[in-house]
């Protein structure tokens, strides 16, 4: 862990505004403009994969968080730590250039976080819902906003009480 | 028209003709759009869009998603403990190993480690699901493959495996094993005997499979050469587990972040340099001998261990007399009433684990409430579905069964 952040440390340095500290994993939140720059960057450091495309919706900040938890494969070393790369986006306009031309292990993660947040990746090759049907993606499911109706419990059929005379 | 003639005068292009499992559009001179599925033309609900040009496949479009759950969103409206039998709904037989990096991540925000025993508890179970999960997987690919017997031996063995699975937690699947803090039971009586029993049955059954399966000159046609992943493609597309393995990527989780008592245990990750549909089945093969061999050192571990601590202190201190006194007598621990209103401190958590399928990733926050405020989760299954839309073309469409069992990819565990 301690060597994987210390290179992406490296390979970002200049780029990154400041680093999370998460428990398993570090994370690098980058502007949205030089998410690109970055994505390179840290690809040319080894990190070769994306094992997730985390997006977090945050509306009391009116903010969608967008984390690459990236890794290695090729380097034993780096393989040990969880690198991510965070870009806040604003709520109403979420629009985030996609890094599946970087990294083609982002392609169908990124096509998710679309359906699921309504996040715009620019760039990317194919970008439509994978799991949701378009009429239920356009309601951006994993939104704070949308909350989910639980079935009430069914107590049996209702039975008329009569009021005693 | 003789037996077999399929009438191919008279096919405009933009028609729609049924053949068994499929539909088929013409859409140009020799040029098809074939659907295939969702109704499981195999194994598991899913669609497979692919374009042939004679009987080559131009391009593969897998449409996933008909078994999708919402089980993040889900998640974050149930209590820490009720995230786990949810999300073990991902794959069943696999139930211990999909919801392990789970638990681990709320272990790692609590901070706390769960006692050594039910590390190896825990341990004990995972390698149980991985064999399990292997042979479903082998059984599946044999039938696509029109091999009946493969189908049939997995999935009769497979029930060895089940069946201790049962004993060691009360439940056949989705065992709902380790929960954060420890595990739910300790193994019963005799269970390490019946275990090592399994043991030396499943290594005389790998030698079966071998003779009849992977050895056999009708399948070996069909999977040589066939698919094949280069290991950089391998590591550019991020695909997982036997998958990679397959392609001479020495990446297993057990062996890079060692979790549990993994460190502590001696065994080898098997690696092919092929890449190809029969190299996949070969790590298959080979992993579950080194699964057994984990389990024959857990099983001699728990032997000699002394028959407590399958819980936290911390949380073992708050249980109650009863509590204590059952599992002193029969090894079984009920949920605590504490896990009810766990709460969880503020915090973001990441953990993955090597389940059978592949490496499983978790990532857990907490806003310090009952519930968790985000649970990503991304299954080894929908990390393998991009070996559809890269790897399938330019084969014969007769290498698609071939191509979607050798990756043992499992829908229900891919849409989540």
């Amino acid at each position: 862990m301690e060597e994987a952040r210390r290179r992406a440390e490296e390979a970002l340095a200049g780029i990154y505004e400041s680093i999370e500290e998460g428990k398993g994993f570090v994370s690098f939140i980058v502007p949205v403009e030089r998410l690109v720059e970055a994505a390179e960057a840290l690809k040319s450091a080894g990190f070769d994969h994306v094992k997730s495309v985390t997006a977090v919706d945050r509306p009391k900040e009116g903010v969608i968080e967008v984390t690459y938890h990236t890794s290695s494969y090729g380097d034993p070393e780096l393989a040990k730590g969880i690198v991510g790369l965070t870009v806040r986006v604003p709520r109403d306009n979420p629009r985030v250039p996609s890094l599946s031309r970087i990294w083609v292990s982002a392609e169908f993660q990124e096509r998710e976080a679309f359906e699921f947040f309504g996040v715009i990746f620019e760039g990317h090759p194919d970008l439509r819902p994978i799991l949701l049907a378009p009429p239920i993606a356009e309601l951006r499911p994993l939104r704070k906003d949308f909350v989910v109706k639980e079935e009430p419990i069914y107590r049996g059929p209702i039975q008329k009480v009569e009021k005693p005379p | 028209m003789a037996a077999g003639e399929l009438k191919l005068s008279g096919w405009e292009v933009g028609e729609v003709r049924r053949l068994p499992g499929m539909d088929v559009k013409k859409i140009g001179k020799d040029l098809y759009e074939i659907f295939i599925g969702p109704q499981h033309p195999g194994s598991g609900h899913m669609r497979i869009i692919v374009r042939l040009d004679g009987d080559v496949m131009v391009e593969v479009d897998p449409d996933l998603g008909y078994v999708h759950r919402t089980m993040e969103k889900l998640a974050e409206g149930r209590s820490y403990i009720k995230v786990i039998p949810l999300m073990e709904r991902m794959a069943i037989l696999d139930a211990c190993n999909i919801t392990l990096p789970y638990v681990e991540a709320v272990e790692k925000l609590l901070g706390l480690e769960p006692p050594e025993r039910a590390r190896y508890l825990r341990v004990l179970l995972c390698e149980i699901n991985r064999i399990a999960s292997h042979l479903y997987g082998m059984g599946i690919f044999g039938v696509f493959l029109g091999h009946s017997t493969m189908y049939m031996w997995p999935f009769g063995d497979r029930e060895v495996f089940v069946e201790l699975a049962e004993r060691l937690t009360g439940a056949r699947l989705t065992h709902t094993y380790a929960i954060p803090g420890g595990v739910r039971r300790d193994v019963p009586e005799g269970f390490t005997d019946d275990l090592r029993k399994a043991i030396r049955y499943m290594r005389k059954r790998l030698e079966d499979y071998r003779k009849i399966f992977l050895d056999n000159p009708v399948i070996r046609a069909r999977l040589e050469d066939v698919g094949v992943i280069s290991r950089n493609l391998a590591i550019e597309l991020g695909i997982v587990g036997p998958n990679l393995r397959a392609s001479g990527v020495e990446y297993d989780v057990r062996l890079v972040e060692p979790y549990e008592a993994y460190d502590e245990l001696d065994f080898e990750i098997p690696v092919f340099e092929e890449g190809d549909a029969l190299a996949r089945t070969w790590v298959r093969v080979e992993e579950i001998k080194q699964s057994l061999r984990i389990l024959e050192q857990v099983a001699d571990k728990l032997d000699k261990m002394p028959r407590e601590g399958v819980m936290h202190d911390k949380f073992w201190a708050k249980a109650p007399k009863l509590y204590k006194d059952v599992y002193a007598k029969e090894g079984r621990v009920k949920l605590m009433p504490l896990f009810a209103t766990l709460r969880v401190p503020k915090g973001k958590a990441f953990a993955r684990a090597e389940a059978g399928r592949g490496e499983i990733v978790y990532y857990v926050e907490s806003d310090g409430g009952m519930t968790p405020y985000r649970v990503r989760v991304v299954s080894p299954s929908f990390r393998n579905a991009i070996v559809f839309k890269y790897i399938a073309p330019g084969h014969r469409l007769m290498d698609l069964p071939a191509i979607y069992g050798s990756i043992d990819y499992f829908p229900p565990e891919a849409d989540r």
